[in-house]
């Protein structure tokens, strides 16, 4: 990532630069007048009508296709705007998307490597109750912008391991799939052997309930076809629920070979275990963070003040918080003028008129918090409230 | 008018209070059918929304380049118009509400929003949704009538200053924003404190309304301006701004008027309401306290969907473009609980508004007791009681009224 830039700055001679700085004072100043003549807009939400995709913006994406992939899995590829950093493959990328008319940001593997033509594709599996997931798999129309941020993670293939397990499970094949593609590119000859790729040795244990249900189970059988993986597959309703401890029996050569496993975190928590009693090293990877059910009043931490107050199910956070000395912003104290409203970074809050409840979870919903009316929410289980 | 307690007969008196709570509790449904059902429908409308008006903007702001030529300037000026008053009502002011919080889009929230306007997104919705909002039509309480420069009450004394008041209700409406701004920052109350004791949050509010009036300023009537210099038109493009911004004044203030003001809408006695208002009882007051205006659905977009001001109030956080939909369940709910759903025509509802100004310009009872025929003593009367001192006053104030009360019983047999 960090070569691109590098790179797009190198060349540039002295020569080069003096007029480089020129064109930034020009455009400095012809930006400035043009912010003038928009105010009170940003000059970005006038350009934002017409080129969302342009750089300088914010990062965002328009969904260019849906290829389906299962019956409720879907790959969705994403042209990035001209901000995009690039990425390793391996790595995630957090999206927000709106469902319903509400924003919702999730994480998800990249599971191509880079692409010439700059695309990115994210292959989603719809998860029962899966309120974003379903979206994407069902609901996603190409044309439709999303917002991104930049690539990140540190599950990616170290250059110098040479044999390798990947342990995936269900939608955890998604990461790899990234690194399998980018290492062995499956073009309509089939699927090529690079140097990059041929002098690894790689075995895929990959666990699904059925093998229908089995997101890129074709591409996996190509690449064990063409003898750059082998797979070792285990369907739930064919082979019964994978026993961890069995998994040397399926990998004799374990011992010799670096573990990346991503999947459900009851899956991961008997690798750990188990590679822990053996002596091996574990990478994993996992998204869901688990989640605790709304409750009836909670204690509410507020962040910058460093205060915890515990509030009870029937009173709202605005009153609560005053009665134990915060200063807190507020209105007309009957949920109309969102005088009040503060961020909240993960917990869950209760709409004392309606018993909506608001949920933020760190990851899920905006990186900067949701903005709930103080005034009339009550902590519906901890909370954390930045102020 | 005169605050409802004080009437004869008291439009609520039919209701008891658990009435009063049942169509809380009504209303209170009404509300959660548009939450339960507001989605993509809804956000699409929103964004569309904020794309043809940012569209329309830049668009007259280019033929406005060409302005020199007659034609483009007459185009470019409603392009421009319409653009503000888009972005002022249907947009601005419901986004400052929070009625498109529910998206979670940092870009259409109550939070990040700064209106085209002369004040502050900040002080708008702190005199506005806060002190507005919640005490309604309260006299003394609810300043969005201007209680301050106007008398917009019988209840009020009449004194020969109030005279004017059609005139500063005109000048008012040009230069609307201003007087927003200016109210905003409780202008007249803080002006009048000694300067150094003035407080610093007045400050600050004050130096941010003075950075932002700079700005649309600059805006409006330099920038702008100076892009079609090129082409011959500084002079054009600047009357143009100045053109679509009076525009823009002059309909909102219209509209506004039109959502508390007309004949007939109630005001309330700030000790008459009851230290802990229930929530029904807050409904009730937000039911009698405000006026629609029928018309057209372009009529409806251009008002801000403010033509529905009764369901505004009731519910200022539901999506304006839900409004329309749910007027006929609050309608039904007037009429089964027997109350008036105060409801007329634009120019209706302007030239009531216009008509109670002029009235209480004048004297209680002066309207009424004057006719044609007694026209030269009434002028007589009225130039005595301008000139005169407050004995004076009282003494013509006392005949007058009684003078009118025997006409009304007149009327009456």
């Amino acid at each position: 990532m960090s070569s691109f830039s590098s790179l797009r700055i190198g060349p540039s001679s002295g020569r080069g630069r003096s007029t480089a700085g020129l064109r930034a004072a020009v455009g400095s100043r012809v930006r400035r007048v043009a912010e003038a003549a928009v105010t009170p807009l940003e000059l970005d939400d006038v350009l934002d009508v017409f080129s969302p995709l342009r750089a300088g913006g914010p990062l965002r994406g328009r969904i260019v296709a849906v290829h389906p992939e299962t019956r409720d899995a879907a790959t969705i590829e994403i042209k990035p705007g001209a901000d995009w950093a690039g990425h390793v493959p391996g790595q995630y990328v957090r999206i927000g998307i709106d469902v319903d008319g509400v924003r919702h940001w999730r994480a998800y593997s990249l599971t191509h490597g880079p692409r010439a033509d700059g695309h990115v594709s994210i292959t989603v599996k719809a998860v029962p109750d899966g309120h974003v997931s379903s979206h994407l798999v069902h609901g996603a129309r190409p044309g439709t912008l999303v917002h991104l941020e930049q690539a990140a993670g540190e599950f990616v293939l170290p250059p110098e391991s040479r044999k390798l397990l990947f342990v995936t499970a269900g939608s955890g094949i998604t990461p790899v799939i990234g690194m399998l593609r980018n290492l062995f590119p499956s073009t309509d000859e089939g699927v090529l052997l690079p140097s990059r790729g041929a002098d690894r040795d790689i075995v895929v244990v990959h666990v699904a309930p059925s093998q229908p249900d089995s997101i890129f189970h074709d591409d996996l059988v190509a690449l064990d076809a063409a003898g750059a993986i082998r797979l070792v597959t285990r369907y739930d309703d064919e082979h019964g629920v994978l026993d961890v401890g069995s998994i040397g029996d399926l990998v004799p050569d374990l011992a010799e070979r670096r573990t990346f496993a991503c999947g459900p975190s009851g899956l991961l928590d008997a690798l750990d275990a188990h590679h822990e009693e053996h002596g091996l090293e574990l990478f994993v990877e996992q998204f869901r963070t688990s989640r605790v059910e709304p409750g009836e009043g909670g204690t509410v931490t507020f962040s910058t003040s460093a205060t915890d107050v515990e509030i009870d199910g029937a009173t709202p956070i605005l009153d609560a918080a005053e009665a134990a000395g915060l200063l807190m912003p507020s209105g007309c104290r009957m949920g109309i003028c969102m005088g009040c409203v503060l961020p909240m970074r993960e917990g869950s809050v209760r709409d004392l008129r309606n018993g909506a409840i608001t949920t933020a979870v760190p990851g899920e919903t905006d990186p900067r918090g949701v903005l709930v009316q103080t005034c009339v929410n009550a902590p519906a289980g901890a909370c954390s409230i930045d102020h | 008018m005169t605050v409802m307690t004080k009437k004869p007969e008291n439009p609520t008196a039919h209701l008891t209070e658990a009435d009063v709570e049942q169509i809380g509790v009504e209303l209170d449904a009404i509300r959660q059918s548009i939450i339960d059902d507001r989605g993509a429908a809804d956000a699409a409308y929103i964004r569309r929304m904020v794309d043809v008006q940012r569209k329309l903007e830049l668009g007259s702001r280019a033929v406005l380049l060409a302005s020199a030529f007659p034609p483009a300037w007459v185009a470019g000026t409603i392009g421009l118009s319409i653009a503000k008053i888009l972005e002022n009502m249907e947009i601005g002011h419901n986004v400052m509400h929070g009625q498109w919080d529910w998206m979670r889009d940092p870009k259409i929230h109550s939070s990040t929003w700064e209106w085209d306007n002369a004040s502050t997104a900040e002080g708008w919705k702190h005199s506005h949704n806060e002190v507005h909002h919640t005490y309604t039509n309260i006299v003394g309480k609810d300043n969005d009538l201007g209680y301050g420069i106007m008398r917009v009450d019988e209840d009020q004394r009449w004194i020969p200053m109030y005279l004017a008041q059609p005139l500063w209700n005109a000048i008012n409406a040009c230069f609307f924003e201003y007087g927003i701004a200016a109210y905003d920052l409780e202008l007249g109350k803080n002006l009048s404190i000694p300067k150094e004791k003035r407080s610093d949050e007045f400050k600050r509010r004050a130096r941010n309304t003075i950075t932002k009036i700079r700005k649309q300023a600059t805006k409006d009537y330099v920038v702008n301006p100076a892009l079609a210099l090129p082409f011959g038109g500084f002079l054009p493009a600047l009357a143009a701004n100045f053109t679509a911004n009076v525009v823009r004044n002059v309909w909102s203030h219209s509209v506004i008027m039109c959502g508390h003001f007309p004949e007939g809408v109630e005001t309330f006695e700030r000790k008459a309401i009851p230290e802990n208002e229930t929530r029904g009882q807050w409904y009730v007051r937000q039911m009698l306290g405000s006026a629609n205006i029928s018309g057209s659905k372009a009529m409806h977009l251009m008002t801000g969907n403010l033509s529905h001001q009764i369901e505004h109030h009731l519910f200022p956080d539901l999506p304006s473009n839900r409004y329309a939909e749910i007027a006929p369940q609050v309608k039904a709910l007037f009429d089964k609980y027997e109350l008036r759903y105060h409801e007329a025509p634009l120019p209706q509802q302007v030239g009531s508004a216009w008509h109670k100004v002029v009235r209480l310009s004048l004297p209680n009872g002066f309207m009424t007791t004057t006719t044609p025929k007694n026209l030269p003593s009434q002028m007589k009367l009225l130039y005595g009681m301008a000139t005169g001192g407050p004995k004076v006053r009282r003494a013509a104030q006392a005949r007058l009224e009684q003078q009118a009360r025997r006409i009304k019983a007149a009327k009456a047999a």
